[in-house]
């Protein structure tokens, strides 16, 4: 599914990557921990998080990750903005839960990594 | 080559700044990706702890034909014992920590994962020395 589909799904506003709405993406993980993303091995996975905060995308870029959605409402600083353009991460802010937004995406056919 | 980077204790805007330049340059030198990626896990893990847990760090990187040494040597409290610090859900993280996202206890066991060699040692009351080593083919 493509990030523009993704961004559709979940009336979701893309905020930096409009360029790479058209990537692919078919598995996701979910937390606030970046403790816990951190020990992912797969690359291309979407996280969905409600942590917003410069270290979801420090944490992002130094695990090849490429989406981020920030579910519950959560908003992009302009700092953020700015990192994630730096690395390519295309960012997404929806104002969901995390719960809805993972169960839109499992239905829509997104795959958890475990 | 050798390259330094210096880390600042609390300073959570900044974390993960030696990081990202570690791994623009391992890019450069056309790094394998997936050395590249738990090269990088590892150390932002322990710029983050430094960040976290001490006052102050500096990390020195050297990479020949053969391999990667990054030391990460801070001043701060130290870890009484390493044994215990290296298992998972060990953490003191305080709640700004934790607000973070981070403070789960899971950080030294994911670099001694990621790394092809990781060797801690530690003075209680001066400081930390972390060195991640990480071989080519
Ligand atoms: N550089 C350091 N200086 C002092 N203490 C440290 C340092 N690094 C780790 N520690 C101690 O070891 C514990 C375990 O570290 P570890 O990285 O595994 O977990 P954490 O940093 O608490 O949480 P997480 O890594 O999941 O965010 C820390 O809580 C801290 O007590
Ligand atoms: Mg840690």
């Amino acid at each position: 599914m493509t990030i523009a589909e993704i961004a559709k799904i979940l009336d979701a506003n893309i905020i930096t990557g409009h360029d790479l709405a058209d990537h692919n993406i078919d598995i996701a993980f979910a937390s606030d921990l970046m403790s816990d993303v951190l020990t992912l091995k797969d690359d291309n996975v979407l996280l969905i998080t409600g942590l917003a905060n410069l270290q979801t995308l420090r944490t992002a870029e130094m695990s090849d990750i490429h989406c981020i959605v920030f579910a519950r409402n959560k908003k992009v600083s302009p700092e953020m903005q700015q990192l994630a353009e730096e690395n390519d991460i295309t960012v997404l802010e929806c104002r969901y839960s995390v719960f809805r937004t993972c169960g839109i995406l499992y239905q829509a056919g997104i795959s958890p990594i475990f | 080559m050798h390259f330094e980077y210096q880390i600042e204790g609390g300073n959570f805007t900044r974390a993960g700044f030696a990081s990202s330049e570690i791994k623009k340059m391992l890019k450069q030198l056309n790094v394998d990706l997936g050395i590249i990626k738990r090269t990088v896990v590892a150390t932002y893990e322990a710029e983050v702890n430094v960040v976290a847990h001490a006052y102050s760090g500096t990390i020195y990187v050297d990479v020949d034909e053969e391999k990667i040494i990054i030391k990460l040597v801070d001043e701060g409290p130290g870890i009484e014992n390493i044994d215990e610090a290296m298992k998972e859900g060990y953490s003191t993280a305080s709640s700004k920590v934790r607000e973070m996202g981070f403070g789960a206890g899971m950080g030294l066991p994911n670099m001694k994962k990621n790394a092809d060699e990781l060797k801690i040692s530690s003075e209680v009351g001066k400081g930390t020395t972390v060195e991640i080593r990480m071989m080519f083919g």
